[in-house]
């Protein structure tokens, strides 16, 4: 059907539509989350933010799931690395990660103030932690690890984790929190009605704001200073390639190449700042602030990508080593017989969780939650 | 690898797992006796049933949530904690488990929310539809799940690829119709309909005996009696034992839940009972039970069982073989046109793992002594007296049930079962029981791979991610901590609300 090169390309766009589905759906519940006590504050509020996204979140959140899934199947020494270099980074987005299946779960389940400052607190940590981990491990992607392999093809880490929390992965953390916080206001914005919703149109405006400095501050850190890869010389694309033979250099500004080489890439990173600033100034149309909200999310996930690209996870210690979409993928077969997968479910899905949104849609009010007339939580 | 980092990974993999498993087979089968419920109130229109619906369906969220949170683990720790593996395997492990996500595991979640809050916004035909893809989503993924897993145990439809380093999948239908995953996705599910019949029937028989909730108590209780007896039956006939005769390993396993030293002639006698020992490789005080271990394993009554002493020995020739083929891989490392190195690995890659299980005592592999060797096969077969023990018990909890279940649709066929506080105290006792079982079962399956992570392929020491035994063991320590305090949390919810009974669905 594919040869083996197309089907490497393929995977890395199809695990780009895996993290945009991630950022656009369950980044919204995680917003909602991390602003929590800020949106909301009363017990009222905090009812009507949960209940919002209450019945959908857990949906939105197999995008994760599958993202992690897919890039075990796809790639799978990036599976191996990612996950076993940045260990206690992982495990502190898993353990806050803990608190939403229970804190959506349990806190309405007892009526008590502790209990449910302590499942909003929980639901707090669930929302921000994992936010600013997954912003630090894109921050990371593009200013590398340090790990080497050996002949085995075991993993060597060179150095602690804690010397790749640069300033650099840290700004990312904090663009991915913004990012994030904005479109979970930008959702409440649809879906809340009374002062949550007012709250959130107020902080929509501030956080999309925020972005859009952010954004493009990122933009010259990483055009000016920031150390980027180049990959001078690998295999053919089109065979299995491991990492342990290829050159790989370290040029400041080499992230910017790829724009420059294929301009319609400036698309990506003009869709984050418009369409963070469209989120601000069509606040007052819920609607469409949601969908800027959206596509600005998507662009900034794909201004990273396309940055990287072809590099998913280089190697800082020994960029020779470095893994790209061309020497760290899973064989032809699987990518082929799992790309069969993808195109019969994820259509389905799609369609489903549509259905769902149109069953749930309308506003949430506090006085139906109280009555207990929307749901459960 | 240190031996300290192997066992810490083993025993955090083994506990969150075991956790996890407390969740799931719940979530299993009380989906599809929710559809049950769910299907007599659409049919009958009676609203007792959708009562129940709701009501058992509350107790299904509560712990629906944790099944979630515990299963989140198991995503990222074979990343985290087992890279080498990861890498090694992920080009086939890691297929099914992406299918999971994609097929089930989002059906089952998008759904959840509905099934809950939409009550009021669907007719009720729509409802049950929605019901019955929260169950039919659960136990797809148990299936691919098991496919995974069954892969472990006997792993079918790969080779190694030497420029990659790592086994890659030669066969996807071999790895879906592998027959151990199919024999452990029926003997798991129907373990998983047990623990939801039992959950309904011990908390039905409660109320009965208090004489509360009554009418809502007696249909409960007739509708786990019926599903747990087909579940049960389901679960003892359909043993994965059946499994245990493809694959090596496999047969390795069953020789030591047997205790089964020597290869016995044909039909080989059964041990009911006795006290293995590991180092004598004889079980003292044995009873047993001429034929019946040949009949259960083979099926037959004049294929053998081959005894551990004689897998042993065919492993130490394994060892040797696979010594050769590490050997070739290292000389085609160096230079990839080496032909004849290129031939010598293809003739002895099927045993290039046990050739890796000399790792454990030496560096240099080509150079092992056949002291050695001989201890890699020693060890190359299970702990006879954990893997005996468990499975016994294992056994008598899920005999234990089926006399239960008999007894309980007895009392549903007689109408009689309300006044019979015998066996409604019975069936509140039995509460633990399917999953003291379940969780022995998998520590059955997955102690008795040792030493193993890929039956025949990769050896456990070989598979973990390459971080201190310090990182590891603080990780443990916080998931002891935080599944403890979710654990008490969920079954604190779990008993309040069953002890409110259906009552606490109008005072919401």
């Amino acid at each position: 059907m594919f040869d083996y090169e197309t089907l490497k390309l393929i995977w890395w766009l199809l695990l780009g539509v895996l993290f945009i589905g991630f950022g656009v759906t369950g980044g919204f519940d995680l917003g909602v989350g991390a602003m929590l006590r800020i949106i909301g504050r009363t017990d009222d509020d905090r009812k009507v933010m949960i209940n919002c996204i209450g019945p959908t979140w857990d949906g939105n959140q197999v995008w994760l799931i599958l993202g992690a899934g897919a890039v075990f199947a796809a790639w799978p020494l990036i599976y191996a690395s990612a996950f076993s270099i940045l260990y206690p980074a992982m495990l502190a987005a898993l353990f806050a990660l803990f608190f939403r299946p229970t804190g959506f779960e349990y806190r309405a389940k007892i009526a008590d103030t502790r209990w449910r400052a302590f499942w909003d607190w929980g639901l707090v940590i669930g929302g921000a932690v994992p936010t600013l981990v997954f912003g630090v491990a894109f921050g990371l992607v593009l200013e590398g690890i340090p790990f080497h392999y050996d002949a085995d093809m075991r993993i060597i880490m060179d150095g602690s984790v804690m010397d790749a929390l640069t300033p650099f992965a840290l700004f990312a953390g904090v663009v991915s929190l913004v990012m994030v916080s904005m479109h979970g206001s930008a959702f409440l914005n649809v879906k809340a009605r009374g002062s949550v919703q007012e709250q959130a149109r107020r902080w929509l405006r501030i956080l999309a704001i925020l972005l859009v400095a952010l954004f493009a501050l990122g933009g010259v850190w990483v055009a000016t200073n920031l150390q980027g890869y180049v990959l001078h010389s690998t295999g053919d694309f089109n065979h299995a390639l491991t990492p342990l033979n290829q050159h790989v250099t370290r040029v400041a500004g080499a992230w910017i190449n790829n724009f420059h080489n294929m301009p319609w890439m400036w698309f990506a990173p003009a869709l984050g700042l418009l369409g963070a600033v469209l989120t601000a100034l069509l606040r007052t149309m819920p609607m469409l602030a949601l969908i800027s909200s959206g596509l600005s999310v998507s662009g900034v996930i794909l201004t990273a990508g396309f940055a990287a690209f072809p590099f998913m996870l280089p190697s800082s210690s020994l960029p020779d080593q470095s893994l790209t979409i061309w020497n760290a993928s899973a064989s032809e077969h699987s990518l082929g017989l799992m790309l069969i997968a993808a195109c019969i479910f994820i259509p389905l899905i799609l369609m489903y969780t549509s259905w769902v949104y149109r069953v749930l849609r309308g506003p949430v009010r506090v006085e139906e939650v109280n009555k207990g007339e929307y749901g459960t939580y | 690898m240190s031996d300290l980092l192997v066992e810490l990974s083993r025993f955090q993999f083994a506990f969150t797992a075991l956790i996890h498993f407390i969740f799931v087979p719940l979530t299993i089968g009380m989906s599809f006796l929710l559809v049950i419920m769910e299907t007599t109130y659409v049919i009958t229109g009676n609203k007792i049933y959708r009562e129940m619906t709701q009501f058992w369906g509350k107790l299904f969220g509560i712990n629906f949530a944790m099944g979630v949170a515990t299963g989140l683990t198991m995503e990222f720790q074979f990343g985290t904690n087992w890279a080498y593996y990861s890498h090694y395997v992920g080009d086939i492990f890691g297929v099914p488990l992406a299918i999971e996500g994609m097929m089930a595991f989002f059906l089952e979640s998008t759904f959840v929310g509905l099934f809950f809050v939409g009550w009021k916004r669907l007719s009720k035909y729509q409802h049950l539809l929605v019901t019955f893809l929260v169950a039919i989503g659960s136990n797809m993924s148990a299936l691919w799940i098991l496919i995974a897993n069954g892969w472990m145990q006997n792993p079918v439809g790969a080779a190694f690829n030497p420029d990659t380093m790592r086994m890659e999948l030669s066969s996807f239908s071999d790895l879906i119709f592998n027959p151990v995953a199919q024999a452990k996705f029926v003997h798991t599910v129907s373990a998983g309909y047990t623990v939801g019949s039992v959950f309904v029937l011990a908390i039905s028989a409660w109320y009965l005996l208090r004489g509360k909730h009554i009418e809502f108590a007696k249909r409960s209780f007739a509708i786990a009696a019926g599903f747990g007896l087909a579940a049960i039956s389901s679960a003892i006939i359909l043993g994965d034992e059946s499994g245990y005769t493809v694959g090596d390993v496999q047969k390795a396993k069953m020789a030591a839940i047997e205790a089964e030293w020597e290869t016995a002639p044909a039909p080989a006698s059964f041990t009911l009972f006795g006290l293995p020992n590991q180092e004598k490789m004889e079980t003292d005080y044995a009873i047993r039970i001429p034929w019946l271990l040949g009949l259960i394993a083979t099926r037959s009554v004049d294929e053998q069982v081959k005894g551990l002493k004689d897998i042993i020995a065919d492993n130490e020739v394994r060892i040797q073989r696979g010594i050769k083929a590490w050997s070739a891989l290292q000389q085609l490392r160096n230079n990839k046109q080496d032909k004849a190195a290129s031939q010598q690995l293809k003739r002895y890659q099927d045993d290039l793992g046990y050739g890796l299980l000399l790792h454990s005592y030496t560096k240099h592999i080509d150079q092992a002594t056949p002291e050695q060797i001989h201890q890699a096969a020693v060890h190359s077969v299970p702990r006879v007296a954990p893997l005996f023990f468990t499975f016994r018990l294992m056994v008598i909890c899920g005999m234990v049930l089926l006399v239960l279940f008999i007894a309980a649709s007895w009392g549903v066929y007689r109408n009689n079962f309300m006044r019979n506080r015998l066996l409604l105290r019975a069936a509140i006792f039995a509460l633990p029981l399917p999953w003291i079982a379940a969780e022995l079962g998998w520590f059955v399956a997955e102690y008795g791979r040792q030493p193993w992570t890929i039956s025949g392929i990769l050896p456990t020491s070989l598979s973990t991610s390459s971080l201190s035994a310090a990182s590891v063991g603080t990780s443990l320590g916080a998931f002891v901590v935080f599944y403890a305090a979710l654990t008490c949390v969920e079954m604190y919810l779990m008993i309040k609300y069953a002890r409110k009974g259906p009552d606490a669905l109008h005072a919401h």
